[in-house]
């Protein structure tokens, strides 16, 4: 190899097996709805301690789980009155704002008496916790996620905790061709690695979207348009529609329908959906809460398909779960190792992408901002080449720096023509 | 052992930049720290100045010298270019640069019955140490060298005495050139094929490889990612959802251009391998000059995407389309 461009690009360290990080500024579902209830439930939220509580009013609550006094977590303490919590140690009480309501020994309020009150909306049957700044917090958005509460849909789902970065759940989520690999005995089909994928972004949102025509449905799905068409044993139109929103929530757009009947121009009549709802939240660098849920859109009134279907996909994701935590392994087993990205991991280089702008907005740092690498190597090349260039001959310094208004890298190599080519 | 290196940058002393062949020069570095020595095939990462903007280029590690703690590289100076290999070029003694560790991607595999290594040019560079390791090895070798003329073939005085007979001159000016077809069949059964050169050579060798059933796995290859079937010219192209329109100079990558001109574009290796930076086309008036490795030879025929980190497009006349104009060529495609 000569003169070719570096396999890392410059400014997007957001391909790297090391990368991990997530922003601050934005809703991460904590729980679910019926977790959050007049208990003490503690989690780990972007690596900050958090103890999760209902008021008896209903309205879910998140403090940091350390106490002012002497960073005991509250939630070894207790529930008080209608809407405040008790320190287990020495019995200083917090009203849902944080603001201490009661100190123990003394006749007066320490003024300082604190603990952060995370912002905290609930909806679409998940409690969302915002880890950032609270003046940015926006309820507005929050990613939609309908359908685990519309009329139109039936479903369930769960929480797993995982051993892997959330991004490594991400990653999987926004490339279906692990399914023919990991998933072979339900949901995968050859059709899977084979069919081509398109890919659409916005400044928080990524597509990918799949179609798999005239194909034998796999087992999982063949179940699932059996239960509206009894007969049916014909070969299907299968699409998988993955819409993410940013920084980890995915919503896939799944089904089959009898092949031919229009599903690919919208007419899903003669076909089954459903929606793999999918939220991650940061829990550590290194571990994350994953929660999940599968709504469907046929037989809505029949309770055991929804017991079936979230168990199914249980089994489904538990071989994901079991892939993704030795991934994470490998990845901190080989330190000195990194990905090679390829044209199916287009879907989620685009998820890193944003996420890493998000990042960079948080951190006031300027989007464009050159990676460690690069930017150990600019920052060195800068005094060096500064140098040296000045003690260039004339052409060649001022060619350089003639060119810098035109503001594109120059660096494609000659052609050839030949087998040797021209300039060989 | 082949994985993808986390990089390490270190500082690096220039010890010695002279000319071995026309528009070649010979660079010696000595890194600040070295963990292993160089494996054949192995390459350097190198922080350089393009256009007053730092970037990174990859050169092969030709050898090691001094006790093992020198890292040499062979440079060609691109015609045409202010680029990476002009930097390269204006480098001196003494100057100080950063540099990773030395990086894997083309590594040797050894206990073959027998094994063919095909330079084209400046592609010697990634050869020369494997020819090296082959021969202490005592392995059942050939070492086939070709250019178009002789005074541009770089560490031919290391490698005549080296390897006598089991190197193979092929110069274009001499009259010998080289034939591809008798190359893959002069490769024993299981044994490798170790390739690197321009593109036409490269593409020559891999349908040949093809063509007579041979096992892909046993053609190794690294790509430049920088040359094609045409020489590069300035073309036009157009993204019409977003619309945008850009011209690509000769020496720009469109890839670049399209960054240049404000379309949000997905890449990571940047020389045709990955598949990243792929893009639709819609319609191309001229021809497509497909350099990467990423597509198949009937999707390159097909046409309807291409790789757009190393890919460009040609006029008409120069793309031999009977009745072509020498117009610029324009391209319309959509990206992700
Ligand atoms: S094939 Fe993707 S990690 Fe191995
Ligand atoms: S960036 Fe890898 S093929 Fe273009
Ligand atoms: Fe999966």
């Amino acid at each position: 190899m000569t003169g070719s461009t570096s396999p890392a690009s410059i400014g997007r360290p957001t391909g790297h097996a090391g990368f991990r990080s997530f922003p601050l500024n934005a809703w991460y579902a904590a729980a679910w709805d019926h977790e959050v209830g007049r208990n003490l439930l503690p989690k780990t939220i972007a690596n900050r301690p958090v103890v999760l509580y209902r008021t008896t009013g209903g309205r879910p609550v998140a403090l940091a789980d350390a106490c002012w006094h002497r960073l005991a977590p509250l939630s070894m303490g207790k529930l008080r009155g209608e809407d405040e919590i008790m320190c287990g140690y020495h019995g200083i009480c917090y009203d849902p704002d944080g603001r201490a309501t009661f100190m123990p020994a003394q006749e007066t309020i320490n003024p300082s008496a604190t603990v952060h009150s995370f912002p905290v909306v609930e909806r679409h049957r998940y409690v969302w916790i915002w880890p950032g700044d609270p003046a940015l917090a926006d309820p507005a958005l929050v990613p939609d996620l309908y359908w685990n509460e519309h009329p139109d849909w039936a479903g369930d789902g769960k929480t797993i905790r995982v051993n892997c970065s959330y991004q490594l759940i991400v990653d999987n989520l926004m490339d279906l061709t692990h399914e023919q690999f990991v998933h072979g005995s339900s949901i995968g089909h050859d059709a899977l690695s084979e069919s081509e994928f398109t890919v659409t972004h916005t400044d928080r949102t990524v597509a990918v979207t799949k179609w798999m025509l005239g194909i034998e449905p796999p087992p999982f799905w063949k179940r699932n348009l059996q239960d509206r068409f009894p007969d049916y044993d014909e070969p299907v139109d299968r699409w998988q529609i993955i819409h993410y929103t940013a920084p980890s929530t995915i919503a896939i757009d799944v089904g089959v329908a009898k092949a031919g009947t229009g599903a690919p121009e919208g007419d899903r009549s003669q076909g089954v959906t459903g929606t793999v709802i999918n939220t991650m939240t940061p829990e550590t660098d290194n571990t994350c809460h994953y929660l999940w849920a599968f709504a469907r859109d046929w037989c809505l009134d029949k309770q055991v398909i929804t017991t079936r279907l979230r168990e199914g996909v249980s089994n489904v994701f538990f071989e994901d779960e079991q892939m993704l935590e030795a991934q994470q392994r490998g990845i901190e087993a080989n330190p000195d190792y990194d990905f090679y990205n390829l044209n199916i991991d287009a879907g989620s280089m685009w998820t890193r992408r944003i996420v890493q702008r998000m990042i960079d907005a948080e951190l006031g740092s300027d989007v464009g901002a050159v990676s460690d690498e690069a930017g150990h190597a600019a920052a060195a090349m800068t005094e060096v080449t500064g140098a040296a260039n000045a003690e260039l001959p004339g052409d060649g310094g001022t060619g350089q720096a003639a060119e810098v208004a035109g503001g594109v890298a120059r660096h494609r190599e000659q052609p050839t023509a030949g087998l040797m080519g021209r300039g060989l | 052992m082949a994985a993808t290196s986390a990089k390490r940058w270190r500082r690096a002393r220039v010890i010695d930049v002279r000319e071995v062949a026309q528009h070649v020069r010979r660079i010696v570095l000595e890194p600040e720290r070295l963990e292993a020595p160089a494996p054949p095939g192995s390459h350097i990462d190198i922080g350089v100045y393009v256009n007053g903007r730092a970037d990174v280029r990859s050169y092969s590690v030709v050898g090691m010298s001094g006790y093992g703690t020198e890292l040499v590289l062979g440079v060609q100076l691109a015609r045409q270019s202010r680029g990476g290999s002009a930097y390269m070029h204006n480098l001196r003694r003494g100057q100080e640069v950063s540099i990773t560790q030395p990086l894997q991607n083309f590594p040797l595999n050894y206990g073959k019955p027998g094994y063919v290594l095909a330079a084209g040019g400046i592609g010697i560079t990634a050869m020369v140490a494997m020819g090296k390791a082959l021969k202490a090895r005592g392995a059942d070798y050939r070492f086939v060298y070709g250019a178009r003329s002789r005074d541009l073939m770089a560490f031919l005085d290391e490698l005549v005495p080296e390897h006598g007979d089991c190197l193979d001159l092929r110069v274009d000016d001499e009259g010998s050139s080289l034939d591809v077809a008798e190359l893959v069949a002069g490769v024993p059964v299981g044994g490798e094929l170790y390739v690197c050169g321009p593109t036409p050579m490269l593409d020559a060798i891999r349908s040949a490889w093809a063509r007579a059933g041979r096992r892909p796995a046993d053609l190794r290859f690294e790509t430049f990612g920088s040359s094609g079937r045409f020489a590069p010219e300035a073309f036009t192209v157009r993204i019409p959802r977003l619309g945008l329109e850009t011209l690509v100079p000769h020496d720009v990558s469109m890839l670049e251009a399209l960054e240049a001109c404000g379309a949000d574009m997905m890449f990571d290796c940047r020389r045709g391998e990955c598949g990243l930076c792929e893009v639709k086309v819609l319609d191309v008036d001229g021809v497509i000059d497909h350099r990467d490795v990423f597509l198949s030879d009937d999707q390159h025929r097909a046409g309807d995407r291409l790789q757009c980190c190393v890919s460009r497009v040609v006029s008409a006349r120069t793309g031999g389309l009977a009745g072509g104009d020498g117009r610029p060529a324009v391209v319309s495609i959509d990206v992700p």
